[in-house]
């Protein structure tokens, strides 16, 4: 005989941020049994995750992971999925929460087919923010070909325009609304899980570091999108300046981590990022020069010793423990000019070389944008959980800086606290 | 239930430009099947339409033609009824535009000579639809017996008390069993803690006295101390556990299976099942066999593994120079530890005070930068912590800290940033040289520093940061009475640990219903472990939960199907036992296999693996499959002149599938010659498939799934090498029917490499080309 208790469920769970920890702690809560909101301010879910091109240090393809978490969605019924969605306000106490949620315009209707019909039609360019508006796109576009839900997004700017209209009737399936507005949804939930990940540092803050001032001056997270099939460059790792292929990077580790006037934390990932886009451009340029500066490799674990091993195999890979000082640019050749000084020999280094990635951290949303919410947060604007307190819980990067595994650790325990709240209640 | 037909094909999105619709609703009415056709099935209209059907008449088995099945999911599903999704748009018109397939000319139709491949390629699956729809069952779900919602954790350290609080705490009952006469583990053995909260500037008194008593304090919290597993049997939901006293023989101890050199007799041929089963006994000997539950056992649904770690053992050449062993005062971290927690920290050699230390981070021969072994992040706060108990203990207490790499990720850079305030604690890189005495002190160089090259730092003792080893690397702890075995499988593949796919879903092993958390499964700081408590709780609640409803867990969660065995026709030849990748199966002493339904994660291995062809699920089984290969038209020299190749191309559900929708999305063209067939997952296709495609003429049959080997992507860990040594295999079956062997092929691909899609196809179909047709073609 089997107890028939199925969805011990006694209240429904708000996860806000649809990135790899949100999907996580979502999924993981509505496996459970519970019921489960999940909203993502982006027009797909994915987050940072989707715009990388591998996952450290398997080398494998982010899509492959979050392919298998959509499924879990479709097959779920417990999970109700929110786009272009913020959360207006929270308030209340644990396990009895009153949660407005503001319903931004996505000017396509349930009919969308994704036939593409609209994006053919239209003419105004805009620019990528999956790509860091290193290219255009459409402004009725996909967010990408693996986006969750696949459904057209347009952009406002087009709406009241000619091009509105164009792609208004290049729809034959009146998916195409342009007179939709904003909607405030109200939910009841008992427990929220805060999900809403990290920014990359803005590199245009570290005036030393060249970005923004010269083209060949890229961020990891760009270069991602350039060692992306369906990044600007279909892959290709090319340097901005003139899409010729570097023969020589330097990646310059700590670009606003560990740095008192920046981001005093560890950002966690940076490292493995690097020794993971050396491999990127090792498969492309087998001559290519790599140049790592760095303060410590932070490679911890036998997996990513194991893999910082392998990378140091490459004769062609340089390791320089030393903080960079300077960029600065040849206005002839464009190449750029890294300058440091190594802190055993304590020489002062000039390399030049092609293309310089500048290894930047991570900021969590809520220190650029303030979450309306009672959080407690540190002085770095991760939200501090408070266990004794229960309701609301941080996940992931919210939390702290951390790596694609221990974000999925995490929002899988902050999916238990969650559920603790509703029992309780 | 009995099938009521209908078949609906979508005309939008392109399809009805590029298809002959009459002629492809013939497909379905010429089987006296009821069409409508639509142009907008996905639209409120359409789906108005399959509604009624379904309402006023009595439609419940639906061919629905339209775009993937990965698309509006949502849109047509329809509970009670068996639903097949034909992909029309993206792998039939997308993916072969009319540019590259012209359409037949009015003229051209009939004449013996031209045909359309599109048009066949959309009737043929079409036709596999409806050949499949007949052969597949609505799931229900298997229950089992006696449904456990108790949790079982195996140890009772810092991870374990957590992990069972946090079980208690969502209202279940947890058991906590513990080898050792007290709970605490490595937990109530240390003098202080990190601290874990701004400032981080003072270490904080262990936390683990005041977890237990909390623990304590839970009525639905069993503590079971000195006790250890000696087997758990069963399956998830309902696990039968036995424990025993460390040390003590009992006939439930678990039994192990035999090693290979033991199957074979002398001349290496393998033993028969009444042997093999008589050595197995006399191998177990006072044991009983894994089939036999134990009357006394307790029953749990789901464990929890946080048996912790072993400290590294430093030892060998390459530690030689550290003068471990050789010289008393030379000590690892967990050492230390020891002599910290007792008080003042004195030298193990003459137990004087010990005010100088060094802590050495990486043991630094041939210019190596690595960390000891199974270091982590956890041994670089470990020493950091340390050298704080030289100051706290002394008022001129000097630490240096000599490492490669400081490695305080993430916030706990803020722990390092205080140290480094310090004015007693001395941190810089460096290559340690050589540890040797000097007088009653030591004296330790190093090389190429931030204080310079060749220093040389005088100290009473030296401490070294050995890692944290798994327990799972030496012992398989949780004892499972499982015919493959009591451990984890593959652990020698992670190093020990017991995790299958750690980035994407870090609880998940290769045996369902255990979960590891802790020192067990990585390197980690007791506030790490204590947070990683909660996710294994999480998993080990959702996986009794899903067994009371009858679905499986990761990855095909919510799936209702399970394998069913039609036992008749068994052999024993034991192939599904031995090849599924979580050890679902325990065959008997003849070899039969016994399902464990909920220890299954539906793959479908077991079924690609059974030559008798006797496993199959209600949605998918040799038959359903079978079904559609038959229900292939290939066209021979008697319909055309030069007939087009047919070939069958089974794919991967979880990422080959996908690519190919994003090829057609993207509009890449390949072959129209080609069949796919999505599987779910290339472990579970049965060679028989392909026999019987080439037996009816087919041309060729080629494979796409993940990558295997070390970083496998296989979401049931070994899906794709197991078909790649059966595609290994088969070259024999196809030489003795006179066929080349490369007429069967398998081709890794991952979910984004859907661009290498129309290379891939395009190059087998030339091959087969090559090769010419079938010669069994038209008989």
């Amino acid at each position: 005989m089997t107890e028939d208790k199925a969805a011990p469920a006694s209240g429904s769970i708000l996860v806000v941020g649809g990135g790899i920890s949100g999907l996580t702690a979502a999924l993981e809560a509505a496996e459970v049994g519970y019921e489960v909101f999940l909203v993502e301010k982006n027009p797909s879910l994915g987050g940072r995750v989707s715009q990388l091109n591998q996952y450290f240090p398997k080398l494998c393809p982010p899509t492959c992971g979050l392919e298998i978490n959509f499924r879990r969605i479709k097959d779920n019924p417990r999970v109700k999925v929110f786009t272009l969605a913020e959360v207006e306000k929270v308030e209340g106490s644990p396990g009895n929460y009153n949660v407005a949620i503001r319903l931004n315009p996505r000017y396509v209707n349930e009919n969308c087919t994704c036939c593409g019909a609209c994006a053919e039609a239209c003419r105004t360019e805009i620019p990528s923010e999956h790509n860091f508006s290193m290219n255009r796109t459409k402004a009725a576009y996909l967010p990408h070909e693996m986006a969750f839900p696949a459904r057209y997004v347009i952009s406002p700017q087009i709406v009241g325009t000619d091009d509105g209209a164009r792609c208004m009737e290049a729809c034959k399936y009146n998916a195409v609304d342009l007179d939709m507005k904003a909607k405030t949804l109200n939910l009841a939930v008992g427990s929220v899980i805060w999900a809403t990940g990290w920014q990359p540092y803005d590199a245009t803050k570290m005036d030393n570091l060249g970005f923004g001032l010269y083209q060949n001056v890229v961020t990891n997270m760009m270069l991602e999108r350039l060692a992306s099939k369906n990044g600007p460059t279909q892959g290709k790792i090319v340097r901005p300046s003139d899409d010729k292929a570097p023969a020589s990077v330097a990646f310059v580790q700590c670009a606003g981590s560990r740095d008192e006037n920046h981001l005093p934390y560890c950002s966690y990932i940076c490292c493995m990022a690097s020794l993971k886009h050396a491999t990127y451009i090792r498969a492309q340029y087998p001559d290519a020069k790599i140049y790592i500066f760095y303060i410590d490799l932070r490679a911890p674990g036998d997996r990513y010793e194991k893999f910082y091993t392998k990378i140091k195999e490459d004769k062609n890979v340089f390791f320089i423990k030393g903080k960079v000082a300077e960029v600065s640019e040849d206005p002839n050749t464009k190449n750029i000019m890294v300058v440091a000084e190594n802190a055993v020999t304590g020489e002062k280094i000039r390399q030049t070389v092609e293309m310089a990635v500048l290894a930047t951290g991570m900021q969590p949303t809520a220190a650029v944008s303030k979450l309306s919410a009672d959080l407690k947060y540190n002085e770095d604007g991760f939200i501090i959980n408070d266990y004794d307190k229960g309701g609301m819980f941080a996940a992931g990067c919210a939390n702290k800086p951390a790596d694609v595994v221990s974000s999925n650790q995490n929002a899988t325990g902050m999916a238990l606290k969650a559920i603790q709240t509703l029992v309780r209640r | 239930m009995d099938k009521k037909y209908g078949v609906y094909i979508c005309t939008g999105c392109g399809i009805g430009d590029v298809l002959d619709i009459e002629s492809l609703s013939g497909v379905a009415s010429g089987e006296g099947l009821p069409v409508k056709t639509h142009e907008f099935l996905c639209g409120k209209d359409g789906v108005s339409v399959l509604n009624k059907d379904i309402e006023e008449n009595g439609i419940n088995t639906l061919i629905i033609a339209a775009c993937s099945r990965r698309v509006n999911f949502d849109t047509f599903r329809f509970p009670g009824c068996i639903v097949d999704r034909v992909n029309i748009r993206e792998q039939v018109v997308w993916s072969h535009p009319r540019a590259d397939f012209p359409a037949l000319e009015e003229e051209q139709k009939n004449d013996g000579e031209h045909f359309d491949r599109v048009q066949m390629l959309a009737e043929d699956y079409l036709r596999m639809g409806m050949a499949k729809v007949q052969k597949i069952q609505l799931p229900e779900p298997y229950k089992v017996e006696n449904l456990s919602r108790k949790v079982l954790v195996i140890g009772g350290g810092i991870t374990g008390i957590s992990a069972a609080m946090d079980v208690a705490k969502a209202g279940y009952d947890v058991t906590i069993v513990e080898k050792e006469n007290s709970l605490g583990g490595y937990a109530s053995k240390i003098r202080k803690q990190l601290p874990v909260n701004a400032p981080y500037d003072n270490l904080i008194n262990p936390v683990i006295q005041s977890k237990i008593r909390e623990a304590e304090s839970f009525s639905n919290i069993t503590v079971k101390t000195g006790t250890m597993v000696a087997r758990i049997a069963g399956q998830p939901g309902e696990f039968t556990v036995t424990f025993k006293k460390p040390g003590e023989k009992i006939e439930f101890d678990v039994p192990y299976p035999l090693p290979p050199e033991m199957k074979v007799d002398e001349n290496g041929k393998e033993l028969d099942a009444d042997k093999l089963n008589e050595k197995y006994m006399e191998y177990n000997q006072g044991r009983k066999d894994i089939l036999t539950l134990d009357p006394d056992g307790e029953l749990y649904g789901s464990v929890i593994l946080a048996a912790g770690w072993r400290p590294a053992e430093i030892g060998g050449d390459q530690y030689a120079h550290l003068g471990y062993g050789q010289i008393p005062d030379v000590v690892t971290n967990h050492q230390f530890e020891e002599i910290a927690a007792k008080g003042k920290i004195v030298k193990p050699s003459d137990g004087k005070e010990a005010k100088s230390v060094v802590f050495i981070q990486s043991p630094g021969k041939d210019q190596d930068d690595r960390d000891f072994e199974y270091a982590g992040a956890v041994t670089s706060l470990v020493s950091l912590k340390q050298a704080k108990y030289v100051r706290e203990d002394y008022a001129d207490g000097k630490a240096y800290i000599l490492y490669q790499h400081m490695r305080t990720p993430g916030l706990s850079e803020n722990f390092y940033k205080g140290i480094q305030q310090d004015p007693g604690i001395f941190l810089t890189k460096g290559q340690v040289i050589s540890v040797s005495k000097n007088g009653s002190g030591l004296i330790v160089e190093a090389d190429n520093t931030l204080l310079g090259d060749k220093i040389a730092v005088k100290a009473d003792m030296v401490v070294l940061a050995a890692g944290m080893v798994p327990e799972t690397k030496f012992d398989p702890v949780v004892n499972l009475a499982y015919r493959q075995g009591p451990a984890f499988r593959d652990i020698g593949l992670f190093n020990g640990y017991s995790d299958s796919n750690f980035i994407c879903f870090p609880y998940e092993t290769q045996r369902t219903g255990i979960y590891a958390a802790g020192g067990i499964r990585r390197s980690m700081t007791m506030e790490e472990a204590i947070e990683d408590a909660s996710g294994a709780a999480l998993k080990a609640i959702q996986c009794l939960e899903s067994v009371n409803r009858g679905v499986s867990v990761h990855p095909r969660s919510g799936d209702m199907t399970f394998p069913d065995f039609f036992f008749q026709r068994c052999t024993q030849c034991k192939r599904c036992t031995e090849e599924c990748p979580f050890g679902a199966l325990d065959d008997d002493a003849k070899g039969t296999p016994k399902p464990n339904p909920t220890r299954c994660r539906r793959c479908g291995t077991c079924m690609g693996a059974c030559p008798e062809r006797i496993i199959g699920f209600a949605d998918y089984n040799i038959d359903s499959i079978g079904s559609m290969v038959k229900s292939i038209w290939v066209p021979s020299s008697d319909d055309y002149y030069e007939p087009p190749m047919r070939i069958i191309g089974l794919v991967c559900e979880n990422d080959a599938y996908p690519a190919l929708d994003i090829a057609g999305l993207n509009k890449l063209s390949y072959s129209a010659d080609v069949r796919f067939i999505p599987v779910r997952c290339l472990g579970s296709v049965n060679v028989i498939w392909i026999k019987d495609a080439l037996a009816q003429g087919m041309d060729g049959v080629f494979l796409l799934g993940c990558k295997h080997g070390d970083d496998y992507q296989c979401h049931f860990v070994k899906g794709s090498e197991l078909a790649n040594i059966r595609m290994q295999k088969i070259g024999d079956a196809l030489a003795s029917l006179a066929l080349e062997t490369e007429r069967v092929a398998q081709f890794e691909i991952a979910i984004d490499e859907y661009d290498k899609i129309p290379q891939i196809v395009n190059d087998f179909v030339d091959s087969v080309v090559a090769m010419g047709p079938n010669p069994f073609k038209g008989f």
